[in-house]
């Protein structure tokens, strides 16, 4: 081995070192703690923390149907985020990359809602949904569709929905100021020599502009599941988690058990088991997308 | 390599600069003579700011007053500062009993009951008896409690409460109603809410999106009808949800959704949303707690209301409701400056600073001499102070879990999603599923 | 020829209408993004008996000087101050830190490269609200409690996970014929990525800061846990003052909102420039 191969091979490690270092002392160490927790039936303040095995995990795991019902809606509104909000995002992203009269503006303007604090928007969108006096209904009759006029945050069936909504509105400006960067560095002489070539608008999309974009595509797709899995604040703001647990969220419901129930350990194995499957859902992500990459 | 190794020079020299400044600031908190108290109530803050000034200035001891908020936040750094025995001179607990029995149990928490009994100058002296009898008793263990924890009173209430309803009198006397005249009975509630109704006029908010308001008002109810030793006895495991008794309290949220009393979309409502509905006259009825004096006085001072206990369901028992400390401050058993501390929170609640402090946040003070001060609203709600219960005073405590599952079910109840027999079988094997894993 | 002219006529028509659509489209969006920034804005000219009475969006008796109070109330010649350091450091340590090893991870080649990949940005994946007291008792006994430092390593490594998969996804994109004729030039792997990599990446580490500008400018939560004394608080415990457990003043706060935000739609629209930039940075690709 000569010394120009050693320098080479030290070198990769030297430019991660910095972030390795973080991530043991401010990562690994908090997680192996919280791990370590979730063993235990802690209550968040006494020295003791009993030692209790994987109970906390059984527990989870087979009896606890509220936990799994949450997911099931943080998964509804993964969903939606997915489809629609990238959807918005991507078609603004587009047509913000064109020469637009006024793209300047556009672009500031959709970054806006990530912006805003989320008071305002707790506030604005409790507002608007509000059952008496809210703008939707105000619309609604307006339109001539007073029938459909309700109080859209208490109702089981648009409950959930208003909510993924809202969080859809304040998420897409981030996927179009990535969408909007990935789109802006293909260069433009690639386009140019497919319109010579006499190619439509949906063909330049699908034989250029996808495929140089599918990597931000996953990045994007990857924050936005992240993202949306972990939603809270607009639930707190906005429904507390009801009517019932109609938008009962994973993290709504480890805060739940940490602070209302005192159950700190049983807290930390609900923040383990939903953490591994984040890993595993991006880890499919990730898998699934090299291989459309090889195709 | 060479650029690499310089930046990363400059980089810690300039965390190492930093570093110096913060260690000086550090170096002068250990070295400080001064009180330490750590508190989350922002909307006191400059009344309390002021008081520590006038202490300053009286005793030349120093007092740092350290704000955390909101309260989710506060209590992280109380429960974080906790493990590593960095706890201040004076802070408060929030959360429920159990939370404050583990504070104990760990030595974070002085028990105040020498100090509160003692003597001072003539017989009639005693710090505990300037209180409201029911303030204090949120912070006291008792002979025997649940939680093993050395009987005695740990911690000094800076304010006090009562959650009950209010009425706009202004709408009753549009619908016709006497205004004078506020329902006592639950038939009459539900006969004036008619009668509100046929002249277009809303009905009754509560932040229930807030389900410990639900526990609150549903408490009230229950203890109405069955009295406080059969709840006592449903919490010990001795009485089951499935009780007749239980599902008559279910009943009257069933009745007022069949009735359509709750303004729409509260089941979800936080509760500064419905503060704002009662104070924009959108709502007649709410349930809320004495604190709403302050926020309706800023959001409309021409709102015309009082305060009632809620409605009578059954004349078999006294209708109770929920009231003691506002907020309450306790002294770290560990700290070296607890002679200091306690000498300060006399201060704080002797009558002089107390009414300073009810007036300048129109909250309830928790000494019963300074309550001439205040508002006749404020009072209305301070009469039914002797009439006041709150969890932290019960002798045995449901379970978190349980709790939930009550509050819960009576919000699918009022969304019409399910029957109060439906709620009390759930709520029933929610109990005997807790009460199986705390046998183990 | 008449028909030629009809040819284009119809183009031109299709073209505007379709320009048309687009600008429409476009509009309801962005009147629905701005609706809440001017609520706000209009809220905060109002007083806390009108905020929720009158619903007008321009009040008739604006209160400018409720900018002075929420200004002088909030303390936010402190805060000011304070957010803006904590902001340059957390955000110049974020795009160092991340760019060095997304570089890596994209260009070079070293054992166990991808394990290390996916275990760095497995940090973004697992969030535990339970680690807040691990971090507490970590940052104690590296007396870096009630310390700017202990407030601002923790934010850089919450910035890393997203940082480094965000720019390793550019770095991969990104041409490297620039790099290996650098190389053969004589240049070291550091020169490489500090002179050549780096520039060439600019769209992405401008969409880097942006984002973590407005996470170091909006956090509270970590402040809360960290620091005790005010003179090291950052901007959002101002807005707290205004947000008490029962009364929240709303004009005040919508105030404070409006000053709190403006410097990161300033920033923002410094910074997206650099995104368009990224035209003649890309065209160097292919």
């Amino acid at each position: 081995m000569n010394f120009q191969k050693i320098r080479t091979l030290l070198g990769g490690y030297l430019f991660i070192l910095p972030a390795f270092l973080f991530f043991i002392i401010f990562s690994a160490y908090p997680f192996f703690k919280v791990f370590q927790l979730s063993t235990t039936s802690w209550d968040g303040i006494s020295p003791v923390a009993p030692f209790v095995g994987l109970d906390n995990f059984k527990d989870l795991l087979m009896d606890n149907p509220v936990f799994w019902h949450s997911m099931k809606n943080a998964f509804y509104v993964t969903f939606l985020a997915l489809v629609v909000q990238n959807s918005l995002a991507l078609l603004l992203a587009f047509l913000c990359d064109r020469d637009i009269r006024g793209g300047n503006v556009y672009r500031v303007i959709f970054y806006l809602p990530p912006v805003l604090s989320g008071i305002v928007v707790g506030l604005i969108w409790n507002w608007i949904y509000d059952g008496n006096y809210g703008l939707l209904n105000h619309f609604l009759t307006f339109i001539g569709l007073g029938n459909l006029t309700r109080a859209w945050l208490s109702d089981p069936q648009t409950a959930l929905i208003s909510v993924s909504v809202i969080h859809m509105w304040k998420g897409f400006g981030w996927g179009f100021v990535i969408l909007l960067a990935g789109l802006q560095s293909i260069p433009r002489e690639l386009y140019e020599a497919a319109r010579v070539d006499g190619a439509n608008s949906w063909i330049v999309f699908k034989r250029i502009t996808a495929p140089l974009m599918i990597p931000v595509f996953i990045l994007v797709s990857i924050l936005t599941i992240l993202g949306t899995m972990q939603i809270f604040d607009i639930i707190i703001s906005t429904t507390g988690g009801g009517p019932g647990y109609h938008t009962e969220v994973p993290i709504t419901r480890i805060v739940a058990m940490m602070i209302g129930s005192s159950k700190f350990g049983y807290a930390c194995a609900m923040g383990v088991v939903f953490g591994l499957i984040l890993l595993a859902i991006s880890m499919i992500q990730i898998r699934v997308s090299k291989m459309m990459r090889q195709v | 390599m060479k650029t690499y190794l310089r930046f990363f020079m400059v980089s810690f020299l300039a965390l190492a600069l930093t570093g110096c400044s913060g260690e000086s600031h550090k170096q002068k908190n250990l070295n400080s003579k001064s009180i330490t108290v750590w508190h989350w109530m922002s909307d006191r803050e400059d009344a309390l700011n002021e008081l520590v000034n006038r202490f300053e200035n009286e005793t030349q001891v120093k007092v740092k007053l350290e704000l955390f908020a909101p309260s989710e936040a506060y209590a992280q750094r109380v429960k974080a500062s906790a493990q590593t025995g960095t706890l201040p001179d004076i802070y408060g607990i929030l959360g429920e009993k159990r939370d404050f029995a583990s504070f104990i149990r760990s030595g974070y928490v002085k028990n105040l009951n020498e100090e509160l009994s003692a003597k001072l100058g003539n017989e009639t002296d005693v710090w505990k008896n300037s209180f409201f009898a029911k303030a204090l008793a949120v912070n006291e263990f008792a002979q025997g409690n649940e939680f093993g924890i050395e009987p005695g009173i740990y911690g000094i209430p800076l304010d006090a409460s009562t959650i009950q309803m209010v009425y706009n009198k202004k709408l009753y006397a549009k619908a016709g109603l006497d205004p004078n005249n506020p329902p006592r009975t639950w038939d009459e509630f539900i006969e004036h809410n008619r009668a509100l109704k046929k002249s277009g006029l809303p009905g009754f908010v509560s932040g229930f999106g807030e389900i410990w308001m639900i526990d609150a008002l549903a408490s009230n109810w229950a203890m109405n009808i069955m009295g406080e030793k059969k709840v006592f006895a449903t919490y010990e495991g001795k009485v089951s949800y499935n009780d007749p008794d239980w599902i008559k309290v279910l009943s009257l949220f069933k009745q007022m959704a069949d009735e359509k009393i709750l303004v729409e979309g509260a089941v979800t409502m936080v509760n500064k949303t419905a503060e704002q509905t009662f104070a924009n006259e959108r709502a007649t009825y709410a349930f809320n707690g004495s604190w709403c004096v302050n926020v309706y006085k800023g959001m409309n001072p021409g709102l015309e209301y009082a305060p009632i206990p809620p409605p009578a369901v059954s004349s078999a028992y006294p209708i109770r409701v929920w009231g003691g400390a506002g907020g309450s401050l306790v002294v770290n058993n560990g700290s070296p400056r607890r002679d200091g501390a306690v000498t300060f929170l006399r201060w704080l609640t002797a009558e002089k600073q107390q009414s300073y402090l009810s007036q300048a946040t129109e909250n309830l003070p928790s000494v019963k001499a300074s309550l001439q001060h205040i508002s006749p609203i404020l009072s209305g709600f301070a009469d039914d102070m002797d009439n006041a219960t709150h969890p932290n005073v019960y002798p045995v405590h449901e379970y978190p879990e349980v709790t939930e599952a009550f509050n819960k079910g009576i919000q699918s109840i009022l969304i019409g999603e399910k029957t109060p027999d439906e709620v009390a079988q759930n709520v029933q094997k929610t109990k005997e599923k807790e009460l199986a894993k705390n046998a183990k | 020829m008449r028909a030629g002219m009809m040819e284009v006529n119809y183009e031109k028509v299709k073209k505007g209408t379709i320009s048309f659509f687009i600008h429409c489209f476009l509009a309801i969006v962005s009147l629905s993004c701005l609706f809440p920034l001017w609520w706000a804005f209009a809220s905060s000219l109002k007083t806390q008996q009108t905020v929720f009475n009158d619903l007008s969006l321009f009040p008739k008796n604006p209160q400018w000087e409720n900018y002075y109070y929420a200004w002088a109330k909030a303390d936010f010649s402190i805060y000011f101050l304070n957010s803006l350091f904590y902001t340059v450091v957390v955000v110049v340590g974020v795009l160092f830190v991340a760019s060095m090893a997304a570089y890596a991870f994209s260009r070079l080649q070293f054992y166990g490269k991808n394990v290390l990949f996916l275990i760095l940005i497995s940090t973004m994946m697992i969030p535990i609200p339970g680690s807040f007291i691990a971090l507490y008792v970590l940052l104690n006994k590296l007396h870096l409690v009630d310390h700017q430092l202990g407030y601002i390593l923790p934010q850089i490594n919450g910035g890393l996970a997203l940082g480094i998969f965000l720019l390793k996804t550019f770095f991969d994109d990104l041409p490297k014929e620039l790099e290996d004729s650098a190389a053969i030039d004589g240049c070291g792997r550091f020169r490489i990525y500090w002179h050549i990599a780096l520039p060439l990446a600019r769209p992405a580490l401008a969409v880097l800061a942006i984002f973590n500008i407005l996470a170091v400018w909006n956090e509270y939560l970590l402040a809360m846990l960290v620091l005790s004394s005010k003179q090291l608080m950052p901007l959002q415990r101002g807005l707290m003052v205004f947000q008490g457990a029962h009364i929240t003043q709303y004009p005040l706060l919508m105030a404070g909102i409006v000053i709190t935000v403006l410097p990161v739609l300033v920033v923002y629209l410094l910074l997206q420039k650099h995104i368009i930039k990224g035209i003649t940075a890309g065209a160097v690709k292919g």
